[in-house]
């Protein structure tokens, strides 16, 4: 009798422990290699592919595989072969860190599309930097990343020489927010939560800022943890503000139960946040409270580019079971700028990559400083800070379940 | 402070879920002696039973027609696997050093988590939970939502069930006499193992029914939230007095109380800005236990159920 449960508990844990190295290999469908006498570039990703801020993670991960798919359908580079290598960071800084080292000792990996988080982004940077791989981040809004921890002061410096991104930053992501709900919206009272991470706390802080510069009042403040989601007092703090909006720096996971708390409570009034926000996820969580939400997010509407169109149509065509959410986009283009850089530094080269492989990154690193195209977000380039020349925003209200277009255009001081 | 009913109201409603939640540990504990790591997924499972239900229902079903069948489903998934951990991975190391169950048990919590992670259709994010709709319910002071009246009338209920049905029935006293001393209630012809089933089966129903409550109350169930729920029901428990059935309710609304109260009121206090508002009420409440455990070391009501009785 004993040894029979003995065998049913040693079943049970053995299936468990195959279920936890079950999500360690999710190469299920690698490319292939190719062309026979071709080298192999491999393009590593990093994203939440699972957990909460998966759906974020998965349109970013199809994405950077549609760009990989189209570079070697077209041959965009003559002799190379590109390989996406996925990892899951489950939106943790550590485990982003030991994907960034993993990336790093694979020795034909030239270059790495993402992470989503600006904490993950954080932890990656000096790992990729010693060793002269090039990161370029779909989706990192955070300006420290970039323009060093003292941007505030208007003292800009670039910590590391290998990361770009082509997502805009909270500096002006927070303030453009700010501009529109107080002089269109006419809105004058604000109470301002975030969720004291890297990117929810640096977007919080730019948005209060720039508020309070233009005369409006911020009526409360308060922090919660990301892994809550009971928000009722802190949502009946915000009804007796009397605040007209609740301006939210965090992520849909916690964002969208304190969204909908907040209108529970009895406080008819839209909570209003950064990119995190922008998500189907958002309103599949709070449901009808979500409605007239309000959330900002970098670069145009891709429904209303004609860049973006070609990439609509593929997207839908390659058939993903999953949207490419928020930063498809530009997760394509993060991946086509290593593809361009690759394809400088082959064509510089005599038609091939460097022998060595320090070389190689070294080579891609600096050639794309000076990549330029037209991708699906608008047109695609880098500052001499790793940022993104494109400056263009937009906000999205959300209408009947949907995050419909509020406005766009480009940030002005 | 015009919005004290509130938050009374809001701390009495999640105190109440903690407290629910922190009878399985008190009953377990109180018979075995083993803090069972794994309530929290238990609790966790129960909420994907009953979202389960709700996904066979067809389209358009009311909620008050399908919350039975999804109580009872939720019941049944958690008593399940909480039978089924006492069978398959306490009951081999009952008289082994008290260490080697804990650790069992946490081991157990992991793989319940991963297990729904894994095989769950669509459970590595939140699944939205079906909610009552329509405006909240008045009450002059305050106010609550209509899916909170569940918890309002369920947490009472089961306390005046479980009341009765451990000091009326004989199945009861023989739990107060196997609480009290396992070997001699042997000796008196109790059946231990079937005592010991029983304490895990009506903890497990238990927190089957607040998680009901937590999907109601905030919309969505995940695979996480077995831990923070476990880890604060354990609180309550502890803060009540381990293995006193009514000390985990009054436990857990006294926590419920304290963080509510911690989040609204501490920033307020001067010199205290940077200490108050919803990231720091779990501090608050763990200190609130810390002083407990100080000035009461065997918790507001006392230790064991049987001593009392």
């Amino acid at each position: 009798m004993r040894h029979r449960s003995l065998l049913i508990l040693t079943t049970a844990v053995t299936a468990g422990a195959l279920t936890l190295s079950a999500c360690g290999s999710r190469d299920d469908d690698s490319e292939g290699g190719g062309g026979g006498d071709g080298t192999t570039v491999v393009i590593g990703l990093d994203a939440p592919l699972t957990g909460d801020l998966s759906a974020l993670g998965i349109g970013i991960q199809n994405s950077a595989e549609l760009a990989v798919k189209t570079a070697n359908k077209n041959e965009e580079v003559k002799g190379v072969t590109f390989e996406l290598e996925p990892l899951d960071d489950v939106a943790q800084a550590q485990q982003g860190q030991q994907n960034a080292t993993k990336l790093v000792g694979n020795e034909d990996v030239m270059g790495v599309v993402g992470p989503l988080n600006s904490d993950v982004g954080q932890s990656m940077q000096k790992v990729f930097a010693d060793a002269d791989l090039v990161q370029v981040s779909p989706a990192n809004t955070n300006p420290a990343l970039t323009q060093g921890e003292e941007w505030q002061d208007g003292e800009k410096t670039r910590p590391f020489d290998t990361y770009f991104r082509v997502s805009t930053t909270d500096a002006i992501q927070g303030p453009y927010a700010a501009q529109y709900l107080y002089n269109e919206e006419k809105l004058q009272k604000v109470f301002v939560i975030d969720d004291k991470k890297t990117y929810g706390a640096g977007l919080a802080g730019t948005f209060a800022d720039e508020f309070e510069k233009l005369g409006g009042k911020v009526v409360g403040t308060d922090h919660v943890n990301p892994d809550d989601k009971d928000f009722a007092a802190i949502a009946t703090k915000v009804k007796n503000s009397g605040a007209d909006f609740v301006y939210y720096g965090g992520e849909y996971p916690a964002g969208a139960p304190l969204a909908a708390q907040v209108k529970k409570a009895g406080a008819k009034i839209p909570t209003v946040g950064g990119d995190a926000l922008f998500s189907a996820e958002y309103v599949a969580l709070a449901k009808e409270n979500a409605e007239g939400d309000m959330a900002s997010s970098v670069g145009a509407p891709l429904t209303e580019l004609d860049t973006a169109k070609e990439f609509i149509k593929n997207y839908e065509a390659a058939g993903y079971e999953d949207a490419y959410e928020a930063y498809g986009g530009y997760s394509y283009d993060s991946t086509w700028a290593i593809i361009q850089a690759v394809k400088t530094v082959v064509e510089e080269n005599d038609g091939e990559l460097p022998g060595d492989t320090d070389e190689a990154r070294k080579a891609i690193t600096e050639a794309m400083n000076d990549v330029s195209f037209e991708g699906v977000t608008g047109k695609v380039g880098f500052d001499e800070f790793g940022d993104t020349t494109n400056k263009q925003l937009s906000l999205y209200q959300v209408k009947d379940g949907e995050h419909v277009p509020l406005t766009s255009g480009e940030f002005e001081g | 402070m015009n919005d004290l009913p509130q938050q009374l109201a809001n701390g009495l409603l999640l105190g109440a879920l903690y407290g629910l939640i922190a009878i399985g540990y008190t009953m377990v504990y109180g018979i075995v002696q083993l803090i069972n790591f794994a309530h929290g997924e238990i609790f966790m499972i129960g909420g994907f039973g009953a979202l389960t239900m709700w996904l066979w229902m067809p389209n358009g079903t009311s909620l008050l027609v399908a919350l039975p069948l999804m109580i009872l489903m939720a019941v049944i998934c958690s008593v399940l696997v909480g039978v089924g951990a006492e069978r398959f991975a306490y009951r081999p190391l009952r008289g082994a050093p008290r260490l080697a169950p804990l650790i069992t048990a946490i081991g157990l919590s992991i793989a319940l988590q991963q297990a729904i992670w894994a095989w769950y259709p669509d459970a590595t994010k939140s699944r939205p939970f079906p909610e009552f709709s329509g405006p909240r319910l008045d009450f002059g002071a305050f106010t609550i939502e209509r899916g909170e009246l569940y918890l309002l009338i369920a947490a009472p209920l089961c306390m005046i069930a479980l009341g009765f049905f451990v000091s009326k029935t004989r199945t009861g006293r023989a739990m107060q006499a196997t609480s009290q001393d396992p070997d001699t209630a042997k000796l008196m012809g109790i059946n231990t193992d079937r005592i010991i089933v029983m304490a895990f089966a009506i903890g497990a129903a238990f927190a089957a029914i607040a998680a009901i409550a937590h999907g109601l109350r905030y919309g969505e169930v995940n695979f996480k939230m077995g831990f923070i729920a476990g880890l604060k029901a354990f609180t309550a428990a502890v803060l009540g007095g381990i293995g006193n059935i009514y000390g985990a309710m009054i436990g857990g609304v006294v926590l419920g109380l304290a963080e509510a109260m911690a989040t609204a009121y501490i920033a307020d206090i001067p010199g205290m800005e940077q200490l108050g508002g919803g990231a720091w009420k779990d501090v608050w409440a763990f200190v609130l236990l810390i002083l407990v455990l100080l000035l009461r070391p065997q918790g507001l009501l006392g230790e064991r159920v049987a001593d009392r009785a």
